[in-house]
């Protein structure tokens, strides 16, 4: 068994754009569900909504990138208002009903066969990163040390990526230590108490919700800037993971979320190396190697389990600060 | 009406030519037609056939790591490739090469004419099924159309409903958003393949069925047991148990795949013929069975709820959990019995489902999770009889949607629904206006 190339692997994924697409989708959500309480089970519907906005905005409209990001950006405003308008008046579980409805309705409306010139259905679309390639500003050559190399293409996306994570995680700890995030605190822990004081508890929260509806969508365009838009990827599976890692973490911190991405994925691809390697080598003889690649998909699920009853905190999280909405 | 040869589009005739490849693989090895490199290790082989009759010449593209590789079928209507990895390789039928008023059809599947396989034991070759169906569609009339698809969409309903009640129930007594509840149906069907089989134990179905539903209320009094009881006591909020659910659900899910794998497969028993009924309504044998069994059972089961002592108890603590444990209610109890007899119920609603698709997936509860969601809102959250009514309608407008838009957008047409309602009626058919919030 090959230890260091599977260090070397997980170690590498520290700094992927996966790592960095889902840490932008978690300090989204931790918007949503940490700071305002809002159950958004619809982060797989923002991410597509970036994603897809993106792809769709150069390949149909022939935008450039950055203007192709923003209007994904900006499709995901339109996406959140359409869900926060109906729900969040209502008790929290209805915005969670439809939220992960809308996203199930979108996925199959980007999945369907009648949009194919679109949205490309079950193949997805790519081919779209000519003009993000194009505006690379390193020139050709191997960068990095260690696990992490990378060329000029690799690196390009992983750069937009990380400054795109740390404007949003800025901008997140400056709202969220203004009096407009002591607000929205405020409603997590008594929506009543709030009202009483005459606050108008629906705009901050449809804020709220835009706000981390449009960062969740720029993990989207993320996730697809080097490479491509794949519907299957925008399953509610990827909902629930972001929901783990934000729990890891810690929902109600600012950089929770970004560790919880971080660890989340070194041990994916730590397990995701490290269970086939023992299944070759004969440590586990009732194992196949596909099923060995199902293990650490099982553990995510006892994980989250685990983690909501034992550690609602999660890491960086106080435990006193983190009571999950009634 | 619309074009007929497009992939994707309603089928009148749900059903069709069934390739039941898995369960009959050493068939495969017989003539080998065109296969690339015979001495690669990891074989990908199907039959094309339709209503029993090989079709020959149908064009099969494998791509994959190795590259692509083309095959015809034989006058056997099989087909065989060797590839050299056990990785994901892409099959596609080319539609073009079938017969007039033949194409692909399958319900289930976005895309019929590409399917993803990955072969994983060497020299054992990998079973690949296309959904084969009459293409010819314009001489059903729509009316007539619309009387099968209704019919269709009751029994879709009324499994449907079967699974929503206890979903419904568990919500009432407990305030759980039961995520796992898709698992649960899943389980039903995974146990009776797993008993009734002819891979596995293959027990006859009369004891395979009934085995897997006790089973599967089993499983719901372990649930209890393991995780729900000990939260109850933990005194744990609804979203943590929410999230715990989602947790138990994604558990539960890979753990099937790592079973099962993450190909279909049959129950014995499931038979494309269709006998007439009334008019233009053609059902299967197993359809009309199936319908018949949920109805009795949801008779039964509304029987116990209006009428028995635990029924009862069950709906007064729905009503008010403080109160009825006041009144002297076992709460502890009435709740243990609510997730066996919703356990039960889903594991029931997983084999009439597994008949219906058809076929069992590791994913399949999951793919009416929501659809079950939806009937449970629509009727009313927490109200069992609100579920059924929801159940029925969802499984109405999912049938008989697909006359008016792509067949791949029928649950999407179900969930928009959903939000429509919720913006018009929060509360449902049957729900209390305070109960929303």
């Amino acid at each position: 068994m090959d230890w260091s190339q599977i260090l070397n692997q997980s170690a590498s994924s520290i700094i992927s754009t996966t790592t960095i697409a889902y840490a932008l989708a978690a300090v989204g959500l931790g918007v949503h569900f940490g700071q305002a309480g809002l159950l958004n089970m619809g982060v797989a519907g923002f991410m597509a909504v970036g994603a897809y906005g993106y792809a769709i905005s150069i390949l149909s409209f022939g935008f450039p990138w950055w203007l192709a990001a923003l209007t994904a950006l900006f499709a995901s405003v339109v996406f959140a208002l359409i869900l926060g308008i109906p729900t969040l008046r209502l008790r929290g579980d209805y915005l969670a009903i439809v939220t992960i409805a809308a996203a199930e309705v979108l996925r199959l409306l980007l999945l369907t066969v009648a949009f194919d010139d679109v949205t490309g259905s079950a193949d997805g679309l790519f081919g779209f990163s000519g003009s993000f390639q194009d505006s690379n500003p390193f020139p050709d050559g191997e960068y990095g040390f260690g696990p992490w190399q990378f060329n000029e293409t690799t690196l390009w996306p992983v750069v937009v990526g990380v400054f795109l994570l740390a404007l949003s995680v800025l901008l997140v700890w400056a709202l969220m230590r203004s009096p407009w995030g002591r607000v929205l605190r405020g409603i997590r822990e008594d929506e009543d108490a709030v009202r009483a004081l005459g606050k108008n508890v629906f705009a901050y929260k449809m804020q709220a919700l835009v706000l981390g509806g449009v960062i969740i969508a720029a993990g989207g365009i993320v996730y697809t800037l080097g490479s491509n838009a794949s519907p299957g990827v925008y399953v509610t599976s990827l909902t629930f993971f972001v929901y783990t890692i934000v729990l890891l973490g810690g929902a109600a911190t600012i950089f929770g979320p970004v560790l919880g991405s971080v660890l989340f994925w070194v041990l994916q691809y730590f397990l995701s190396n490290l269970m086939p390697a023992l299944v070759d080598a004969g440590v586990l003889p009732f194992m196949t190697a596909n099923q060995a690649g199902m293990v650490r998909f099982i553990l995510v699920g006892v994980g989250l389990m685990l983690l909501v009853v034992f550690m609602p905190q999660g890491i960086m999280g106080n435990k006193k600060e983190m009571t999950f909405v009634k | 009406m619309r074009s007929t040869t497009r992939l994707g589009w309603p089928a009148a005739h749900r059903a069709l030519a069934l390739l039941l490849l898995a369960l009959g693989m050493l068939a495969l090895l017989g003539p080998v037609q065109a296969s690339a490199a015979e001495d690669d290790p990891y074989k990908i082989a199907g039959n094309v056939q339709f209503e029993g009759e090989a079709i020959e010449g149908v064009t099969i593209t494998v791509d994959g790591p190795g590259g692509a590789q083309v095959v015809e079928t034989g006058p056997d209507g099989r087909w065989n490739v060797g590839v050299p990895e056990a990785a994901e390789y892409t099959v596609t039928l080319d539609v073009d090469t079938l017969p007039e008023g033949v194409t692909l059809d399958d319900p289930e599947d976005d895309s019929p004419e590409t399917k993803e396989v990955t072969p994983n034991v060497p020299f054992a070759p990998k079973a690949v099924n296309f959904f084969i169906g009459e293409g010819d569609r314009e001489s059903t009339a729509f009316g007539a159309q619309l009387a099968q698809r209704l019919v269709q969409g009751v029994n879709f309903g009324l499994m449907l409903g079967l699974a929503a009640v206890g979903l419904s129930l568990v919500y009432g007594t407990t305030g759980i958003s039961n995520f796992a509840h898709g698992e649960m149906v899943t389980f039903g069907a995974v146990m009776a393949l797993w008993i009734g089989g002819t891979a596995f134990i293959g027990a006859s179905l009369w004891i395979a069925l009934p085995a897997a539903i006790l089973i599967s209320g089993l499983f719901g009094l372990l649930m209890d047991v393991v995780i729900w009881r000990p939260l109850r006591h933990r005194s744990v909020g609804v979203v943590q148990l929410m999230i715990v659910s989602i947790g138990l659900s994604l558990a539960i899910r890979y753990l099937f795949q790592y079973f099962i794998g993450g190909g279909t497969e049959q129950l014995p028993g499931s038979s494309p013929e269709r006998i007439d009924i009334v008019g233009p309504i053609r059902m299967t044998k197993v359809d009309l069975i199936s319908m018949g069994i949920a109805i009795a059972v949801i008779v039964a089961f509304a029987l116990w709820l209006l009428y028995s002592r635990l029924g009862k108890a069950t709906r007064a603590i729905s009503d008010n959990p403080g109160l009825a444990a006041a009144s002297g209610i076992d709460v502890d109890f009435v709740v243990r019995v609510v997730w066996v007899v919703a356990a039960a119920l889903a594991g029931l609603a997983g084999i009439l489902y597994a008949y219906y698709r058809p076929g069992i997936k590791w994913d399949m509860g999951t793919q009416v999770l929501l659809l079950m969601f939806a009937a449970v809102t629509l009727g009313g959250l927490g109200t069992a009889f609100g579920a059924l009514i929801g159940a029925l309608i969802i499984g109405i407008i999912v049938e008989t949607s697909s006359l008016f838009i792509p067949a791949d957008l029928r649950f999407a047409s179900a969930l928009a629904i959903l939000i429509i309602i919720l913006l018009v009626r929060p509360q449902g058919i049957l729900g209390r206006r305070e109960r929303i919030g």
